[in-house]
């Protein structure tokens, strides 16, 4: 069973300066489900998720050629504007990255700057929710006021993760989310991931193979800037066609 | 003398690390045993050897021979005079056989110092000869001491790291004495000042006019000299007229310094950021004396112009001029640092923020400003302590009228001015008049170290928060 494709990318290559980092990718993602990105350090997998919500362009060097298109629409396209586009995709990075601010702020950043919220009420509304989407709501509302830097790491990631909904994307990119935690909260953020799909669809990108086999439905081999093999994840775990994808599954090398 | 005998030592070291150097491999390559550190360690082991006894000698000498020679010729003074002789009187005839021995003198030649003259000629010297001696005795004694050591293979790698640290020490030592030494010599003519004037006279009075507090006969004073002492030495208008004028120039500074720092560490891109920081870094450069006149001789002028031409009274040397001028020089303080403390946000944050689909502005306003402010109101503190402190500029463009008025367009003057003022030209050093710069100094002194503390303590504070 395959849902409809959210997004599609085309022959999709990524240059910094002089040096091409992604070469003619062609990957589809499809919507509500969880597509996994593995593969060695330096394979542009982390290149190709940061292209999906266009944050690329905050390096000057690095250019973009080929085709992205999210339900139909060309991302790179003039006419977009990356402040919407970015409210539609959000994203998640390694290192858990929340502002040195409360974690009611943390929050109701996303919301504020895009003018969602109608009142306070609604605020308070949208940060339960969000919170209560990332399972952090129990730990943390009886100290909203409180820096969200004061956290521990798997909660730190959390907050990132409900700060990402906070907005209420279509999609969401994570950059290998769990690589700074430890199991438990590894655990944790997994099976939060697995609920999440039923609301979004989204892209990660993860070192873990076990990780990949346990989130997600498809699963792409990168290697050396390539996408090597993309199918579902049952098949590139049993049953891949390429031998590097083999190779690199059972640890040949990586 | 001693320049002789230094440039000696630097030839004798030079030639002991030479030496040393291929000492050791001399005696190691017949395989016998092997060297304990690298062939140089063993250079610096004997030139450090040669060197550093001799130099103590050399440094006794210099600190004790005076104190020596003073002390017995004064012994002599004594014995010859008839009668007896105070500590200044002393002071003086040695001072005059000093300056007759070296040729010097041009008062009445008395036969007491003629033969003072021969006796200190004699003593010096015995004394440098003697000084000679243990020189070289030090040299040869320590090198052969070193010789033997290294033929015996020691460790000297361990030796020389332990001269370097005893050397770095010291010269740290001798850093903080002296700031001791300025500190306690500020404390000392304050207590004396502060001995003759009430400090709340001095700290809350209104009104300075050192010149009034010229005393006849300090041992009885009039009433009328009793008051105009009690009101000559009111700080307050100084005080109030350095913090006006800091004001001013960081109404200057922190805006353009602030947003120009911003663009460098945001917007810039690196060939702009690249040619732009050394270029602002240049206002840094300029000597004040330079902001100094231009602040006299075109600012000033210029609003006096311009107030004549709207009706209104300026005096050319006003708390703006200087105060404008002195916010156009601390600008790189601010862009510099701020620029840097900007910079030190993770990029993560900015990411995260990005991420969320908000705008560059945004992004800085709401997320970097924030993470950065504690470093950047620690830029701005130092930013005023300098400010406060500085000296060239207020001289020739704040004026020396002591008034306490917030016109900007009036003349006022600051803790600086003032303190160059009282101590331009000849002085009585124990008039209270001198004295109160000392005061002034020790005020302005605890006031820039308390900003300066409370500054470095903000930076590291934020500084350990990313690190």
């Amino acid at each position: 069973m395959s849902n409809k494709n959210k997004i599609t990318a085309k022959q999709v290559s990524v240059f910094y300066g002089s040096k091409q980092a992604l070469f003619d990718v062609d990957l589809n993602i499809a919507e509500k489900e969880v597509t996994a990105l593995i593969g060695p350090s330096g394979c542009g997998k982390s290149t190709f998720i940061r292209c999906l919500n266009r944050m690329n362009d905050v390096i000057d060097i690095c250019k973009v050629e080929g085709n992205i298109e999210i339900d139909g629409q060309d991302i790179y396209d003039n006419s977009v504007d990356v402040v919407q586009l970015r409210e539609k995709v959000g994203m998640v990075f390694q290192k858990p990255n929340p502002f040195p601010k409360s974690i009611y702020e943390n929050i109701s950043y996303g919301p504020n700057i895009h003018g969602i919220a109608k009142d306070k009420t609604h605020m308070d509304e949208i940060v339960e929710t969000s919170l209560k989407r990332a399972a952090l709501w129990d730990e943390v509302k009886d100290r909203l006021d409180q820096p969200g830097t004061g956290l521990s790491g798997g909660q730190q990631q959390r907050l990132c993760i409900a700060r990402a909904i906070s907005i209420n994307p279509e999609v969401i990119l994570m950059d290998e989310p769990c690589s700074a935690l430890d199991p438990i909260a590894t655990a944790k953020i997994e099976s939060l991931i697995d609920e999440l799909k039923s609301l979004y669809t989204i892209a990660i990108v993860t070192h873990s193979m076990a990780q990949a086999a346990r989130v997600s439905q498809h699963t792409g081999f990168f290697h050396l800037g390539k996408l090597i093999e993309f199918d579902s994840t049952e098949k590139i775990f049993k049953n891949p066609e390429d031998k590097m994808t083999q190779d690199y599954i059972t640890g040949r090398f990586g | 003398m001693n320049s002789i005998l230094i440039l000696a030592l630097i030839l004798f070291g030079l030639t002991s690390f030479y030496f040393g150097k291929s000492r050791i491999k001399k005696v190691t390559t017949n395989g016998a045993f092997e060297p304990k550190a690298l062939p140089h360690f063993y250079g610096y082991y004997q030139a450090l050897w040669c060197a550093l006894p001799a130099l103590v000698i050399i440094s006794i000498w210099t600190v004790f021979e005076p104190l020596i020679l003073k002390n017995v010729i004064e012994n002599k003074i004594q014995i010859a005079s008839l009668n007896e002789l105070s500590k200044d009187e002393l002071n003086l005839i040695y001072s005059q056989i000093v300056s007759f021995a070296q040729g010097n003198f041009s008062g009445q030649i008395t036969k007491g110092i003629e033969s003072g003259a021969i006796t200190y000629k004699n003593l010096l010297s015995i004394s440098q000869g003697a000084k000679i001696i243990l020189f070289f005795c030090a040299i040869i004694a320590a090198s052969l001491f070193a010789y033997n050591q290294i033929n015996k293979n020691v460790h000297a790698r361990e030796g020389v790291e332990k001269a370097l640290t005893v050397i770095l020490f010291l010269s740290s030592v001798a850093a903080i004495l002296t700031t001791i030494g300025i500190i306690f010599s500020l404390l000392f003519e304050t207590i004396q000042f502060f001995s003759k004037i009430n400090p709340l006279d001095f700290f809350f009075g209104l009104g300075w006019s050192p010149q009034k507090a010229f005393i006849s006969d300090p041992t009885s004073l009039t009433p009328q000299e009793a008051k105009d002492l009690k009101e000559a030495f009111g700080a307050v208008p100084l005080f109030a007229g350095t913090a006006f004028i800091a004001f001013i120039a960081m109404c200057v500074a922190v805006p353009i310094g602030l947003y120009s720092g911003i663009y460098l560490a945001e917007y810039a891109t690196t060939k702009q950021r690249k040619w732009g920081k050394p270029i602002i870094e240049i206002l840094a450069g300029v000597p004040t004396v330079v902001y100094g006149f231009f602040a006299a001789l075109t600012v000033g002028p210029f609003f006096r112009v311009i107030g004549d031409s709207i009706g209104l009274e300026v005096s050319s040397e006003s708390a703006l001029a200087a105060g404008l001028v002195m916010g156009v020089m601390i600008i790189p303080f601010v862009s510099s640092l701020s620029d840097d403390v900007i910079n030190a946000v993770p990029q993560s944050l900015r990411e995260g923020s990005y991420a969320m689909g908000a705008t560059k502005s945004e992004t800085i306003k709401k997320v970097v400003f924030p993470a950065a402010l504690p470093g950047i109101v620690g830029s701005i503190l130092l930013a005023v302590s300098r400010a406060v402190g500085e000296t060239m500029i207020v001289v020739m463009a704040a004026g020396l009228a002591a008034n306490l008025t917030i016109n900007p367009l009036e003349a006022t003057t600051t803790i600086t001015t003032q303190i160059v003022m009282i101590l331009v030209g000849d002085q009585e050093f124990t008039s209270a008049k001198t004295q109160s710069a000392f005061a002034l100094g020790l005020t302005l002194f605890v006031l820039t170290l308390i900003l300066n503390f409370i500054a470095l303590r903000i930076v590291k504070k934020y500084r350990e928060k990313y690190d």
